[in-house]
């Protein structure tokens, strides 16, 4: 491939700039950009015509000036070099090794933008994985190559959940997990938080890091979950392993595309985001899952912060489109020093059906999911009631909800952080719980099911 | 010569060409060294826009474009069936050889099998005067179905000569015709462009229900073969099972299965369910009258768009032939925001939220291509859509569902709040709605019951009377209610949890036979007559609630499974006997 090199732009406009009288340049190409002291920042073309390009730069373009400014075009698109090395390894937001460690041995150069998998040649996902929590454990069931994301509020402790579920997931009767993980626009100390977290439990040899920080460039955060997933790929296709992705934070991630559409004065479709914002996060969502008689299998835990607590904001919403289901975290229970402070109502696991049951779990999980659910919403309905008409008003039977749905938050969902329950304990707990509540109610479960478990 | 178009500028999956050679509006072309796929979109005085169906990355100005002189086209013959095909007609096996595990770029592939020979008897003999869209012979293409084989509807004359009974491969000819133009040779392989509906004789009504064994749809909401229905709901709420409860259990000819821009697993899940699930009719592997479009979220979003027509083209093919095919687009939400995304890129003005303004005209022509037919064929068939909806922010009020309402005969709306309590499916019996009362209802009367309309009407005005109750006991409680509506709050709860709670995952219950529909609600209804005898004689509810029959009935839906329906019926004398006992202690 040969290098072109041009000095000169022609308008810069934010992330953007424009360079003119180019030739033979590829749509996607990566850029490296120059300023007058030679500094170098990696750009992407977004638009190539016969006479010039378009290039977003990921550091930014800041003190970059019209005529000292360099591009070189490298003749190819972004890349990250995948090889067993990577193992232990912290990387930037541009796969750039940042842990001052030598290289490693490169065995192979992969677009960071991945193909998709043939829809015929994908496994369905349902293996069940044991994650020692009874909101997701029992009743939004995590599945081996499933997507599962975490919709977060500010300051909700969505870190702690996924660590939780990073050093207590297990497969029954199946090996550990690597974890690939990839930080966009977070703190520093997060981030620290993680990489000892993980190194801690899984063996630092068993976790990839990307890092891109909140301080450092925002367009940088298009490509890190990118090279990641390009990583889990390789991890999980090619040397077969069973692959965690971490990627927290969603929502700065979308916010960086936002930025480069604003600035392409692209017609924006809600809230200024892209029209594309659907399909870019669909790139990203749909790297995941099991590949026919490939052995490795990639799950990912995708975090957001919903903005104002708002489902309905487009950064959740669309996720939750793509995404086989999600678990929300709650700011009353967080309130209530309910830990993990999941909202099991809005939560959903799309996978779970084909994951759990007799054989695979237990015979009663399905109908006692339902039921607790069942169960709870109309605690739900009761707690209406009686911050109207009050509590001692209530029927002895809506009083018995009540108890219920303390009793079901303090004990079912409140474990703590640091508890990890087998599957057998959740279930049987869900049971013991249910006691409060008369037979009569429950007609989710069969007659069969009562006798023998409750 | 072919050489002189080039690529002059690339826009993500829009490509701006140059050049001498003329090219056309739908025009399929092959862009670049690599030759992707694409399609002509616009024509402008200094340049062409193009539509590339296939990833552009590392595409380059100056490359060339090749013309083909033809618009996109799908391939219609036997082979069809139980097939996968990408959003512009690809076989995804073929591809699968080809590259991999992973869709790569460039392969053009033919869309079926062009060695593979099928038995064919022909239905036309020399001298016959046929014309366009007719019957000139059959291919038992699987066990459940008979290919009708159509004359290409632009042809019409005498046959000169036919083949015989034996075995032919899609290209060979299978029958000479003299035409105006001469004599021309016919196989069994034509092809259409996707974007122009095929022509029929005159629309009919639409009469038979397409019956889909999901009672919250057959009783309350039930669609004609030949209607058009909307299942519009935010994310997790069911719009995905649902079209897989109807592409399993209702009693079209033919299922259209269009996956437009949703998740590959759903495909998957499709792929490896179907050759195991048998229909309840003909008691068949179902993949056997079944055809797949996967253009899944993370695949070109040209194809996207593309993909909806590829379906609705196999569907009026299949209609033409005489057959009742119903077409699931899961979700022409995706389709619309790839409209959205092309027409950005294009920097068309836009309407609302960012879509073109001729999104409603799109939609209509889309939903146009649905309905009963009198085909060329003389035979009567029928396009049926069921379009899931993906609003954005589960708002009702957004675009695509406003659009969609306009052109849409039922709408089955699903609601987060029974999703998020587990009431599956998630179809608000409130906000849904059917236009197609008076069209089913025949039909109800002569295979269901003539009891229906009747007992609907009952549910329904309980549902509403439950629905204004509810409001009500929100403020003051349940209790303060007197016993006359507390029954309709425990009817309107049976009706709920044991009639229109129905599991796709409870094999028993996944598909209710008529009988099963007919029978669970005449035994609520039943129970619900009798208590208010006994509210009469001044029995209080709560006393009635508490038979164990109340809790029975809530269950017997889950353990009843197609065969055994007596068993529901048989409830209604127990409802006698534990009711009398019951009189007695008062
Ligand atoms: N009829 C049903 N029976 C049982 N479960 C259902 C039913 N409909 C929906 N669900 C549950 O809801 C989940 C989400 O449904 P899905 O169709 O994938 O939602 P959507 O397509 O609207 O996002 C499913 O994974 C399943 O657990
Ligand atoms: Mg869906």
């Amino acid at each position: 491939m040969s290098v072109k090199e041009y000095t000169g732009v022609e308008r810069i406009n934010g992330p953007l700039l424009v360079v003119s009288g180019t030739k033979d340049i590829g749509f996607g190409e990566i850029v490296e950009v120059l300023d007058r002291n030679s500094e170098k920042r990696l750009g992407q073309v977004l638009i190539a015509d016969m006479n010039f390009v378009l290039v977003q730069v990921f550091e930014g373009t800041k003190n970059l000036d019209s005529p000292a400014t360099k591009v070189r075009f490298i003749g190819k698109s972004v890349q990250f070099a995948v090889g067993k090395g990577i193992l232990g390894r912290i990387f930037d937001g541009l796969g750039r090794l940042r842990d001052n460690l030598p290289p490693y041995l490169a065995e192979d150069f992969l677009s960071v933008n991945g193909l998709p998998i043939n829809p015929i040649k994908r496994q369905y996902p349902e293996d069940f994985i044991q994650t020692g929590i009874s909101s997701i454990d029992g009743l939004n069931t995590l599945i081996r190559g499933q997507k599962l994301p975490i919709f977060s509020g500010a300051g909700l402790p969505s870190h702690r959940l996924a660590a939780q579920i990073a050093t207590q997931s297990r497969l029954l009767g199946g090996e550990d997990f690597v974890v690939v993980f990839a930080a966009m626009g977070v703190k520093n100390d997060l981030a620290e938080f993680f990489v000892e977290k993980l190194s801690q439990t899984s063996g630092s040899s068993r976790s990839v890091f990307f890092l891109n920080l909140a301080n450092e460039p925002a367009i940088e955060r298009i490509i890190t979950p990118r090279c990641a997933l390009t990583a889990a790929e390789y991890l999980a296709y090619t040397l077969g392993m069973h692959v965690l992705v971490i990627m927290i934070d969603m929502t700065s991630y979308c916010e960086a595309l936002r930025e480069t559409a604003i600035a392409k004065e692209e017609v924006p479709s809600q809230k200024g985001y892209p029209g594309y914002l659907y399909s870019d996060l669909a790139s990203l969502y749909e790297r995941t899952g099991r590949i026919k008689g490939r052995s490795g299998s990639i799950t990912q835990i995708a975090i957001l912060t919903m903005p104002n607590d708002d489902i309905s904001h487009p950064v959740p919403d669309l996720t939750g489109y793509i995404t086989e289901g999600q678990i929300v975290l709650d700011r009353r229970l967080y309130g209530l020093g309910i830990n993990p402070p999941i909202n099991v109502l809005p939560s959903l696991s799309r996978l779970m059906k084909d994951g759990i049951g007799k054989d695979k779990t237990r015979e009663d999980h399905v109908n006692l999911s339902s039921q607790l659910y069942a169960a709870y919403a109309k605690v739900h309905e009761i707690r209406a009631l009686a911050a109207i008409i009050g509590e001692e008003d209530l029927s002895s039977l809506d009083r018995s909800y009540i108890e219920f749905g303390n009793r079901f938050e303090k004990e079912f969902i409140g474990q703590g952080f640091d508890v990890e329950r087998k599957l057998e304990e959740t279930l049987n707990l869900g049971w013991s719980i249910l006691r409060i509540l008369p037979r009569s109610e429950l007609t989710r479960v069969t007659e069969e099911e009562i006798e023998r478990y409750l | 010569m072919e050489d002189s178009i080039r690529i002059l500028r690339i826009n993500g999956p829009i490509i701006w060409s140059y050049g001498d050679t003329p090219l056309k509006i739908g025009e399929q072309v092959f862009v670049g060294n690599l030759q992707l796929i694409a399609e002509v979109i616009g024509i402008e005085a200094d340049h062409t826009i193009i539509q590339v169906y296939e990833d552009t990355i590392e595409l380059k100005p100056g490359e060339p474009v090749y013309p083909t002189g033809l618009p996109l086209s799908i391939e219609l013959a036997p082979g069809l069936i139980s097939s996968i095909f990408d959003g512009i007609g690809r076989p995804l096996d073929y591809l699968a050889t080809k590259e991999g595990d992973f869709l790569k770029r460039g392969t053009h592939s033919e869309g079926l099998d062009r060695e593979k020979k099928w038995e064919f008897t022909p239905s036309v003999k020399k001298g016959d005067l046929i014309s366009g869209g007719e019957i000139i012979g059959n291919v038992k293409e699987t066990s459940l179905f008979n290919h009708r084989i159509l004359l290409p509807p632009s042809i019409s004359g005498r046959v000169v000569s036919v083949r015989e009974h034996d075995e032919y491969t899609i290209e060979d000819e299978i029958l000479q015709i003299e035409t105006s133009k001469g004599t021309e040779s016919v196989s069994m392989l034509q092809k259409w462009p996707v974007r122009t509906s095929r022509p029929f004789i005159k629309r009919l009504q639409n009469k038979k229900m397409l019956f889909t064994g999901q009672r919250v749809l057959d009783f309350l909401f039930p669609i004609p073969k030949g209607g058009v229905a909307a299942i519009p709901g935010g994310f997790g709420t069911g719009k995905t099972v649902t079209q897989h409860q109807l592409a399993k259990w209702s009693d079209a000819d033919i299922i259209i299965y269009v996956g437009c821009g949703e998740r590959g697993n759903e495909m998957t899940q499709v792929l490896t369910e179907f050759p195991e699930l048998v229909d309840p009719v003909t008691e068949r592997p179902l993949m056997e009258r079944t055809i797949l479009i996967a253009n899944t979220s993370n695949m070109p979003v040209t194809a996207r768009e593309s993909s909806i027509y590829t379906g609705i083209t196999l569907a009026e093919y299949f209609r033409d032939q005489g057959y009742d095919v119903a077409v699931m687009a899961d979700s022409t939400s995706r389709w619309a925001e790839a409209l959205r995304e092309i027409s950005g890129r294009l920097e068309e003005m836009p309407a609302e939220q960012g879509y073109p303004a001729y999104l409603g005209s799109r939609l209509a022509e889309f939903y146009e291509r649905a309905g009963s037919v009198l085909a060329l064929s003389h035979r009567e068939g029928s396009v049926s859509i069921i379009g899931a909806v993906s609003p954005a922010g589960s708002d009702f009020s957004e675009p695509v569902t406003q659009n969609t309402k306009r052109f849409i005969g039922a709408f089955w709306a699903l609601s987060k709040e029974l999703a998020s309590a587990r009431h599956f499916p998630a179809i608000s019996w409130t906000d849904s709605y059917s236009e197609y009362i008076e069209n089913v209802k025949p039909w109800w009367d002569q295979f269901g019951n003539d009891k229906w309309s009747s007992f609907r009407n009952r549910m329904m005005y309980l549902l509403t009377e439950d629905q204004r109750l509810q409001q009500i006991i929100k403020i003051i409680g349940a209790d303060s209610l007197p016993d006359d509506q507390r029954l309709i709050l425990e009817t309107a709860k049976l009706i709920k949890q044991g009639f229109l709670q129905q599991s796709a995952i409870n094999p028993n219950d996944a598909y209710s036979s008529i009988e099963k529909q007919m029978s669970l609600a005449e035994l609520i209804l039943y129970y619900y007559d009798e208590s208010r005898e006994l509210l009469k004689k001044g029995i209080p509810v709560i006393r009635i609630w508490a038979l164990p029959i109340t809790t029975e009935i809530l269950r017997i839906k889950d353990k009843t499974p197609k065969g055994e329906e007596h068993f529901i019926s048989e409830l209604k004398s127990r409802i006698n006997k534990e009711f009398s006992e019951l009189k007695t202690r008062y």
